[in-house]
């Protein structure tokens, strides 16, 4: 028996698949771009390919991700403030707080010993603090975002930003660099602020041990140890971070499988599955 | 010829205008501000000697505004943007009592009372929601240029909404409605419109009374002019000069700054005109 979960992120879409131990089978992760539903697909079908099985092997595929363009996709959609407290919670079953920073949001949430969300604060209404400013960095910068953390990391003395709004950050770091400020005092000054930004969303639900750090951004060595600096505390996180909302959306689809309902891609293919009536 | 100089620093543009002796407009110049905002500065005044065949030595003073005022090192006064617009957008249309400034990165909302004197302030300096930037990065994305997207606007059969007050996360949008198939007219009148309400709050908050005149390079979009009179219900004062408002008001106030020095050192009161500088001392 397998089972999948396909988190639709603003930035990137993740697809997990696990067998029926709750072993992760395959990960696949592709661009969103405009069309969500295809995202979706590929990253399905991707995942897949890597376990060398069919469509129709997969017993139930839940579908997160993506606040209001939300979209069907596979047998059940389950919200990602769920499927990333799930996915948190089995790889770190001590957590008790979860930082998820997106491409456009970024979430805390408090979950308690049985891994229920007890409260959740999100940042869902401007890019400051949020993936996007990262990007926003990287680009006026001339930089990959893959290079930003071991940039920031060269830094001997941060630059204070000032600015919350991405727009107006842009605008700050041209002005730094056109004072002669180096590219990683600067760079590691954008890192802060995001750690500033996180850690008030985190203080209005409790900051509680453990702190678990998921979402595209905790592939940013410099994030996580901006954020382990600010919050003085070790944060988890897991080589898989980036797709902890599918592997949770996964294991919700487990559970489903677990208890004998099986979807419909038995019969039907994906693309059918995603697109059709009654997704959810 | 005693001629005095406004300069405006923005966040996009630099602007200079030039009064002559007897305060009428001379002439103007502008040029991207970019980073080296004292390059810009002293190009554009530059500009203005060269294409108006003015000595420097004829300009006798030059006052500094806009986001980059305290960059301009040949000024002789620096004045903040509120005090330029005010009195800018008085000298335009004289019975002006809601201005409206919106810049590149800010946007402000001022109430003056008839004689000039600033009653309310509001502004929007900490997020790029209703200002220029948000139709530059709405321009951006659809691979427009920032002139253009105000006339094609216009042209709107169905606006489409945008919902994100973000510039950032907007951009997301616009990019959505662009793969649903929507036209580009649409999706800008959205934009528009998503800057207009914004702005409007802003009027609202000092007011709103007429008259209404709006100041700051925005105004040059005809689109954005239409979003604000149908949700204000009013007729906006808008001129030629608006994008220059905030220049014209600091050459303004430079000129009566320097007829007023003039003036005391006619009195005898003071020998020089360093002194009368610091008589005046340290605006607060």
């Amino acid at each position: 028996m397998l089972v999948a979960g396909v988190d639709i992120g603003s930035t990137a879409t993740k697809a997990a698949i696990l067998d029926e131990n709750k072993q992760v089978r395959a990960l696949s992760l592709v661009d969103t771009g405009a069309n969500v539903v295809r995202a979706a697909e590929r990253a399905f079908q991707e995942a897949l390919r890597r376990t060398g099985l069919e469509a129709w092997d997969v017993t139930f595929t839940v579908g997160t991700g993506y606040g209001r363009y939300r979209l069907p996709f596979g047998d059940l959609q389950v919200t990602e403030i769920s499927c990333h407290t799930k996915g948190a919670c089995f790889l770190f079953p001590r957590t008790r707080t979860i930082l998820d920073i997106g491409g456009q949001d970024t979430k805390a949430i408090r979950v308690n010993e049985r891994a229920e969300v007890t409260d959740f604060s999100m940042n869902d209404k401007c890019a400051a603090g949020t993936g996007r400013f990262l990007e926003a960095a990287a680009q006026v910068l001339g930089l990959e975002l893959g290079e930003l953390g071991p940039v920031a990391a060269a830094s001997r003395k941060p630059l204070k930003i000032t600015n919350v709004c991405t727009v107006f950050v842009e605008q700050e770091i041209v002005m730094h660099l056109a004072r002669g400020c180096p590219v990683e005092d600067v760079l590691a000054g954008v890192h802060q602020a995001i750690a500033g930004r996180s850690l008030g969303l985190l203080r209005r639900v409790g900051l509680e041990e453990e702190i678990t750090f998921t979402g595209g951004v905790a592939c940013n060595p410099g994030m996580v140890r901006a954020l382990e600096e600010r919050l003085k505390l070790r944060l988890n996180v897991a080589p898989e971070s980036q797709y902890i909302g599918a592997i949770g959306a996964a294991l919700f689809a487990w559970e489903r499988a677990a208890h004998g309902e099986a979807g419909r891609q038995k019969n039907t293919s994906c693309a059918e599955a995603g697109t059709g009536p009654g997704g959810g | 010829m005693s001629y005095s100089v406004g300069i405006d620093v923005g966040a996009r543009m630099t602007r200079a205008l030039l009064l002559d002796g007897h305060g009428r407009v001379q002439g103007r110049a502008i040029r991207e501000t970019g980073a080296r905002l004292e390059l810009a500065a002293q190009q554009v005044l530059e500009d203005l000697c060269g294409n108006y065949r003015v000595s420097r030595p004829e300009i006798v003073y030059i006052a500094s505004t806009g986001y980059g005022r305290y960059r301009v090192p040949f000024r002789q006064i620096q004045i903040t943007e509120m005090s330029c617009h005010a009195v800018g957008a008085l000298w335009l249309f004289p019975r002006t009592r809601t201005v409206l400034d919106i810049g590149a990165m800010n946007s402000r909302a001022l109430r003056i009372a008839p004689t000039g004197r600033v009653e309310a302030f509001r502004m929007n300096d900490r997020c790029a929601s209703g200002a220029g930037r948000f139709l530059e990065r709405v321009a951006r994305s659809l691979e427009l240029e920032l002139e253009e997207v105000g006339e094609l606007s216009l042209r709107s059969q169905d606006p489409q909404p945008i919902s994100s007050i973000c510039a950032v996360l907007a951009e997301s949008e616009v990019i959505n409605h662009v793969t649903a198939g929507k036209s580009v007219e649409d999706i800008l009148r959205g934009a528009h419109n998503s800057i207009g309400e914004r702005l409007v709050a802003l009027v609202r908050q000092v007011g709103a009374h007429p008259e209404i005149t709006l100041t700051g390079g925005v105004t040059k979009n005809r689109g954005m002019v239409r979003a604000l009179e149908e949700r204000l219900g009013v007729q906006l004062n808008v001129s030629p000069h608006s994008d220059y408002a905030g220049a014209l008001g600091a050459a303004l106030l430079a000129r009566q700054r320097w007829l007023r020095l003039q003036e005391s050192a006619a009195r005898g009161r003071l020998q020089s005109c360093e002194g009368a500088q610091t008589a005046f001392g340290p605006s607060p």
